[in-house]
This record gives C-alpha cells, sequence and structure tokens, in this order.
C-alpha cells in the first residue's frame, strides 16, 4: 500500500485501490496514527523487557522473606490467565464487528472485553492485598520489589486500557463507525492484544517458574 | 582565630550570598519578563504565537532557546567549578556545593542542553527537508516541547527550593537512595529526567513516523539528505534507550519514596543493577546527542565545499553500525565493576569497534572538503573546528576502552576531557554549527559574521586551552569530582590554566549572544531575501526563510539526491509555479499542551515533596486532559488560496 502524499499533500486524498482499504487505514491521519502506534509498542515492549530482566536477577533474593514458591496461587493465576485470554478473543471479535459496520456488535463485544478486563484486575488486585496481609509488601525482598513492580505495571496498563475503552464506547455510540472511531477501535484492539502478549511472558516466566525454581 | 573567622565567612556569608543571589537574579528575571509582556501587551501574541503553536519551526526555535538559556545556566556552573579548582585549597565553593553543582552541570548539559538544541534542530529542518508540512503527530510534538520545558523549570527550581541533586549527573545508587540523600534533591532529579524523558520517547516516535510516511514523492530512503538519515536513526536509538531510563528512575524512586529494593544494599536489593540500566541507557545516549551533530556536519561540510557529499552509502552504513553497536557497549562505564576478564573483553572490543564507522565518517568528511571549493564562514568554523576536536575524543576513547588500561584512567580528570572532547568538540559544535547555518530558515535574516568569528575564535581556543590540560592533569592522577586538592602534587598550574581556558569559553558565549542580539538589531542589513543564502543543496532552502506556515505551497517531486541542487542546475524539474494551488490542510492550534506540561509540573513537584495529594491531583488532571483529546474531533483546518497566495507573493514568489 502507498503511504505517501500526492503532489499536493492533500490528505485524505489517496484513492482506494482495487484491493479494498480497511476503514482505519482508509486516511492519512488514519495509517500514520496506526504506524505511530506500533512504534510506541516498540517502547513499551523495551520497557516490559527491563522489568522482566530487573525480575528475573532479583527472582531469589528473597532477604529470608516468603518465596514465589510460598506465595504464588496456581487457580489464581491459571483464572487470571484464562479471563485475559479470553478478554483478547472478544477484542478481536469488536474488531471484526467493525469491520463489518457493526456499531452495536463492536460495542457489545468491546463491553464484554472491559468486563474480563476488570475480573482479570480484581483479581490482582485481591491477590496483591492478600500478599500483604501476609507480610509479603514491596518492601519487604528485592524479590517483592521486582515481582510488584513489573505484574503492577502490567495490571495499571490494563486498568488504563479499560479507561480507554470505555472512552472509545461512548464515541462509537454519540458517532457510529467512521474513519477515527474505526482507527481507535483498531488501536485499542493493538494495545490489548499487546498486553496479551507481555502477560503470556508473565505467566510463563513469573508464575510458572515461580512455582518451580 | 583567623581560620574560625574563614570558616563563618565561608559557611554563612559566601553561601547565604551565593544562594540569595541566585534566588534574587531568578525572581528579578521573571518579574522583568513578566513586566515587559504586560508593558508591551504581549500576553495575548505569546499565548496565540508560541505557547499553543503546533508549527514544527516556532516549536523548534523554543527548544533551541531554551537549550541556549541551559547552556547558560550549565555554562555558570562550570565557571564556578573552574574557579574552585583554579587553585590548591580553595574555598570559592564548600563540598557540598560543589557536590551539587557538578550534578546539575552535568544533569543540564546532557538533558536540558545538548537534547533539546538536538530536537530543536530535528524540528526545524527535517520537515523542510523531505518536503513535509508538518511533522506526523504535531499536537504530540506540542506535548513533547512542554513535557521538556516543564521539566527543565522543575529541576532548575531545586536550586533554590529545597536543594540540589548531588550524586553527580549518573545519579549512582546506594548514594543516591533514601539512606544516603536524603532530602528532595535526588527526588528532583528523578522527576525531572521522567517527565522530559517521556517528551523524548515521543519525539522519537514522532519523528520515526513522520521520515518514514511523510517524504516527498520520489524522495527514496537512499535520496535523503544525510541530516534526516541521522535523525531517523537517532529515533530509533531513542525509542529502544529511552524507556530503559524512564523504568530505571522509577525504580530508585520507588526506593527512596515507597521503601521498595531495587538498589539498596540491604533486603536483596543490587546497587550495581542502577549503573548497568543507567549506562544501558546512558551509552546510548551519547549517539542520541552526537549522531544529528554527524549529521550537522554532512550538511555544512558539503553545503560550503559545494560538493556532494563524499561517500553517501557509507555514511549511511555507519550511521546504522554505530547505532547497532551502541547498545553492546554499556560496560565500558564501569570496567572497574570486576565482571571478570571475559566480560569486559567483549566491552573492551565492541567500544573500540565503534571507532571504525566513526573513523569512515571522518574520512568522508574530509574526502567531501577534498579538491571542493571551500567556503569559510561561522558556521564552516564550527564544522571544521569539530574534525580534529572530535577526533581527539575518538582517540581517547579507544584509549579508555582498553579495560586494564582503564582501571588507571577510571573517574580521573582524563576521563572528563574526554567526554568533554566529545560532547562539547562534537555535540555543542554541531549544534552551533547547525545553528548557524539554519538560523536564516528559522529567522529570516543571516547571523553577523564578524561577531560569529569572534565568538567562534574565543570558545575554540578557550576550548582546548582548558580541556587538553585536563588530559594531563588526569593522567598525573587528580580524580574528577573533588572539590579541592591540596598544593604540592604539580596539579595547580595546570588547573589554572584550565580555569583561564574556561572563561575564554565563557567570552565566546558571550560574543555569541552579542552577535545574536546586534543581527536581531540589524536584521533588515542581513535580510536573507532569497531563501537560499548559502547555494544550499537540500529543499529546506527551496522555500522562502523564513519558511511559511504550510513550508510548501506546491509538494516537490524529487528525482536525485541533494534535490535542490539538481533543480538549481536544471538536472530535473523545478516546482511548477504555474500548477494551481490547493487548500493546504493544517492543524489546529490547541493550549492543552502547554497545560499537560503544568498538570506534570504539578504532579512532578507533589512527588518531589512526597505531597501525594498534589501528585494525585496532577496525575488526574493529564488523565482528564487526555481524555478531552480523546473526544476532540475538530482538530484541523485548511488554509485558502487566497491566503497561500498572498504570503507567497509577500515571499516574492508569485
Amino acid at each position: 500500500m502507498s503511504m505517501s502524499l500526492d503532489v499536493h499533500g492533500l490528505p485524505q486524498s489517496r484513492v482506494s485501490n482495487t484491493v479494498e482499504t480497511p476503514l482505519e487505514f482508509s486516511t492519512e491521519e488514519g495509517s500514520l496514527k496506526i504506524f505511530g502506534f506500533w512504534a510506541f509498542l516498540a517502547q513499551d515492549m523495551i520497557l516490559f523487557a527491563t522489568l522482566f530482566a530487573t525480575y528475573l536477577i532479583l527472582h531469589n533474593h528473597t532477604a529470608g522473606g516468603p518465596t514465589s514458591k510460598d506465595l504464588f496461587d496456581v487457580k489464581g493465576f491459571v483464572i487470571e490467565t484464562v479471563l485475559l485470554l479470553t478478554s483478547s478473543f472478544t477484542c478481536g471479535l469488536a474488531t471484526f464487528e467493525m469491520r463489518k459496520g457493526n456499531v452495536k456488535g463492536t460495542i457489545g463485544w468491546l463491553m464484554v472485553t472491559v468486563l474480563l478486563g476488570m475480573g482479570f484486575v480484581g483479581m490482582e488486585v485481591s491477590e496483591f492485598i492478600h500478599n500483604v496481609s501476609i507480610g509479603a509488601t514491596i518492601s519487604r525482598s528485592a524479590f517483592l520489589t521486582g515481582f510488584y513492580t513489573l505484574v503492577g505495571t502490567h495490571g495499571s496498563h490494563v486498568s488504563l486500557g479499560i479507561l480507554w475503552m470505555i472512552l472509545i464506547m461512548i464515541q462509537l455510540w454519540r458517532r457510529g463507525i467512521n474513519a477515527v472511531t474505526a482507527r481507535k477501535v483498531f488501536i485499542i484492539g493493538l494495545y490489548w492484544h499487546f498486553l496479551d502478549v507481555v502477560w503470556v511472558f508473565i505467566f510463563t516466566a513469573v508464575y510458572l517458574t515461580g512455582r518451580v525454581l | 582565630m583567623f581560620e574560625a573567622l574563614f570558616q563563618y565567612v565561608n559557611h554563612n556569608l559566601i553561601k547565604n550570598y551565593m544562594e540569595y543571589g541566585a534566588d534574587a537574579s531568578i525572581v528579578m528575571a521573571s518579574l522583568g519578563i513578566v513586566f515587559v509582556l504586560t508593558y508591551f501587551k504581549k500576553w495575548k501574541w505569546l499565548w496565540k504565537e508560541w505557547l499553543t503553536t503546533v508549527d514544527h519551526k516556532k516549536i523548534g526555535i523554543m527548544y533551541i532557546l531554551a537549550a541556549i538559556a541551559m547552556l547558560f545556566r550549565g555554562g555558570v556552573d562550570a565557571m564556578m567549578m573552574r574557579t574552585q579548582l583554579a587553585a590548591p585549597n580553595m574555598h570559592f565553593l564548600s563540598a557540598e556545593h560543589y557536590d551539587q553543582i557538578f550534578t546539575t552541570h552535568g544533569t543540564l548539559m546532557i538533558l536540558f542542553m545538548a537534547m533539546p538544541f538536538v530536537v530543536g534542530l530535528m524540528n526545524i529542518v527535517v520537515p523542510l527537508q523531505i518536503g513535509a508540512r508538518d511533522v506526523a503527530f504535531p499536537y504530540l510534538n506540542a506535548m513533547s516541547f512542554w513535557l521538556f520545558f516543564f521539566a527543565a523549570l522543575l529541576f532548575n527550581i531545586s536550586f533554590v527550593w529545597g536543594g540540589s541533586p548531588d550524586a553527580g549527573w549518573s545519579s549512582y545508587a546506594p548514594l543516591a537512595g533514601a539512606h544516603y540523600s536524603v532530602g528532595p534533591g535526588e527526588n528532583y532529579y528523578l522527576l525531572a529526567l521522567t517527565i522530559t524523558g517521556i517528551g523524548t520517547i515521543a519525539t522519537g516516535i514522532n519523528f520515526l513516523v513522520t521520515i518514514l510516511r511523510l517524504r516527498a514523492p520520489g524522495m527514496t530512503l537512499l535520496r535523503m539528505p544525510m541530516f534526516t538519515w541521522s535523525v531517523l536513526v537517532t529515533t530509533v536509538l531513542i525509542i529502544f534507550a529511552f524507556p530503559v531510563l524512564a523504568v530505571a528512575l522509577i525504580m530508585l524512586l520507588m526506593d527512596r519514596l515507597f521503601a521498595a529494593h531495587f538498589f539498596t544494599v540491604s533486603a536483596g536489593g543490587l546497587p550495581m543493577m542502577w549503573t548497568n540500566l543507567f549506562w544501558f541507557w546512558g551509552h546510548p545516549e551519547v549517539y542520541i546527542v552526537i549522531l544529528p551533530a554527524f549529521g550537522v556536519m554532512s550538511e555544512v561540510v558539503s553545503t560550503f565545499s559545494h560538493k556532494r557529499l563524499f561517500g553517501y552509502n557509507a555514511m549511511v552504513v555507519s550511521l546504522v553500525s554505530i547505532a547497532f553497536v551502541s547498545f553492546l557497549t554499556w560496560v565500558h562505564h564501569f570496567f572497574t565493576m570486576g565482571a571478570g576478564a571475559a566480560v569486559n573483553s567483549f566491552f573492551s572490543l565492541s567500544t573500540m569497534l565503534i571507532a571504525v564507522p566513526t573513523g569512515v565518517k571522518v574520512f568522508n568528511w574530509l574526502f567531501t572538503l577534498y579538491r571542493g571549493k571551500i567556503e569559510i564562514n561561522t558556521a564552516m568554523l564550527w564544522a571544521l573546528a569539530f574534525i580534529p576536536t572530535f577526533t581527539i575524543a575518538g582517540v581517547t576513547g579507544v584509549m579508555l576502552a582498553a579495560a586494564p588500561a582503564d582501571y588507571q584512567y577510571h573517574g580521573s580528570a582524563f576521563l572528563v576531557s574526554h567526554f568533554h572532547y566529545a560532547l562539547i568538540g562534537g555535540v555543542v559544535f554541531g549544534c552551533l554549527a547547525g545553528l548557524y547555518y539554519w538560523w536564516p530558515k528559522m529567522f529570516g535574516f543571516t547571523l553577523n559574521e564578524r561577531w560569529g568569528k569572534r565568538a567562534f575564535w574565543w570558545f575554540f581556543i578557550g576550548f582546548h586551552v582548558c580541556f587538553f590540560p585536563m588530559y594531563i592533569v588526569g593522567l598525573m592522577g587528580m580524580p574528577r569530582r573533588i572539590y579541592t586538592y591540596p598544593a604540592g602534587l604539580g596539579w595547580g598550574p595546570l588547573n589554572l590554566i584550565e580555569t583561564i581556558g574556561a572563561y575564554a569559553m565563557g567570552v565566546g558565549f558571550i560574543l555569541m549572544v552579542v552577535d545574536i542580539a546586534l543581527s536581531t538589531l540589524h536584521r533588515e542589513q542581513l535580510k536573507d531575501v532569497t531563501g537560499d543564502p548559502w547555494d544550499g543543496r537540500s529543499l529546506e532552502w527551496s522555500v522562502p526563510s523564513p519558511a511559511p506556515e504550510y513550508n510548501f505551497a506546491r509538494i516537490p517531486v524529487v528525482e536525485g539526491r541533494d534535490a535542490f541542487w539538481m533543480m538549481k542546475k536544471g538536472q530535473t524539474q523545478r516546482v511548477d509555479q504555474s500548477e494551481t494551488l490547493r487548500p493546504i490542510h493544517m492543524p489546529n492550534n490547541s493550549g492543552r499542551p502547554f497545560l499537560i506540561g503544568v498538570a506534570f509540573f504539578v504532579a512532578g513537584y507533589g512527588f518531589v515533596f512526597e505531597q501525594y495529594i498534589l501528585a494525585i491531583i496532577g496525575l488526574l488532571a493529564i488523565l482528564f486532559m487526555l481524555a478531552q483529546r480523546s473526544f476532540e474531533y475538530n482538530t484541523d483546518h485548511f488554509i485558502g488560496v487566497d491566503e497561500i497566495r498572498h504570503t507567497e507573493a509577500t515571499a516574492g514568489r508569485l
């Protein structure tokens, strides 16, 4: 797909080819913002990579406090995983409905995504509260500092994503599906799937590994 | 008796005098600005034309003005340090003050002088060089600027409000932790850098997208001007390096405020992890500021040799390989950590490897000069001074890269001299070359050559007088970051020479300000009527000076490298002036980026003083304004054909 401006630099003047361009890519602005968001995700990936590296180095620095084996509850983190992976699927369905031009379907699936996301955040918060109640606070050991920071950063990303998704649902409700709202749905989808991928790494590198090592 | 009196004077009078002096000068300057703006009824003008602008050229100008102000502040810090070190056993500054001053000097010069200077040049030049009408995300660009601006403000008030950070610009743990750095000083450092870092990441993304997506038709990647290439590579470095800094800063902040244990000595924390994370950003950061300076060099040397840049492809390959290898060298900042022979050997070799592409670039500049029709002016002088100075930095860099020898150099004045050769000889000389070169494009008039050359010679000679003896005194064993030294070590005379050199640099800076002031006063005589005062080669010289808001009335079609040069030589078609004009789509101004900057300032201040209610208010205000933006749908407008015709006619283009 050609992305350059036309000779006069006018936006929104790109002629759609025989292959139909999706609505979110149909304007110059839309395609720029989607590309920009990919670059944002690249920097966010580095952010999480740093947190992962730190956590893995500090994993055994428990300073005589609780270890990952003591703390991690298999049932809890498996349910969290199921909730978040399902929400990624429903978010994909929302994009699918958006492509078909179905406003109600898009909002509906986004709503389901938000609810699943809230369930995930709720479980994480209760896990943290439980840990703190048994004395496993952020200042107990370097391991716990690394753990709360990595998992908490992911959790706050999800929470912001929920707020953002609600804003987009309101805009969809008011304005229907157009080039701008379609782009917003597409981008929040990218963000949500990215958080899902990060969670897969947390699930593996933090929770599963933490149960074994 | 005398000793006691001296101590009293030293601790109470001089210290207080300096603090009150700083307080008073800041208050006076602020009142002066308020008075001038009110007296000339300029508040509305300031808000409408500057504070709310999303125009990349105006944002670039604001970045550069801020950078020059910070160069002044950081320069005063440097003068104070050099005064203190001019002779053995001086008591101009106390140890405590000296620590604060070398910390703020380093932090300001890197993050609040070099960075905004480079980003300012990027802003002004890149869209014009690639034939675009603005950056990809103009509103975000304004936000980047205001985050930088309010972060700089936050950092600067530390000097008069609560105390400056004093753990060095690299802020090593555990020294910078809660236990050894009590008080808000270190928090100022952490918050200010976090806020400006967010802005920088946004700038990186913005210019990556701009360069990859908004080039004029026909401008393939290998037809881009070398400055644009250097910026493209820099944006990738920013995107991959700055998040690491942001995370490290937040971690140290959590250690300090919430008793976390990332870098503490107790409870399993690892102080050396801070050092690793800091330099994993810090080394690429050196290239984030130096690569654009390389880009400026390439433009200036080629323009004033009136020749094509020699070895274009080799230049691109060396830019990319420097960027890649720069992520593999961070341990050379702390060979003495004792990571072992294998690790140190790896980082020794990777560091030396960087000398290869850098050497390629130096030779390419020399071959560009070779048999060129060389024109000497202020911009070219800065560029020519860059080559030998930066080469000395490179050679001493290779010396430092030898890990066994580094055990000797580590933490010495030799190292301090090395990185000043790189950062002043490289970045500052490059930025000043760029400033003189692109000044007419920014303001529509050239700078006075006579004063410019005077400023250059004072600064250039002063620089070498200041920093060359520092290599020697470093080899003699003088450590960095000591506030005074005993007599009888043979360091005194060399230090005095250094101080004289530093003052000469100060004179050079003042002469440059004089040059800017005089040229502004006489701007009618220095007016650039052609838009192309240097017989330039790239597209920014094809538009009037200063460039109109929309940059290009008609987007040019590019058919080769040095696009504008080819058009002038009749090798390719010029832009067809008879072609009908069409309305131009432009982004609206917005006050919100400024207000978001204010909110970040409030939140940052709240965290610095651990007043969490204030911090939460600031954070909520940020979220609220981001949400507001999401609901904003009227974000742009069209400039009508009549207005374009009028603007072009005023610039003599119709």
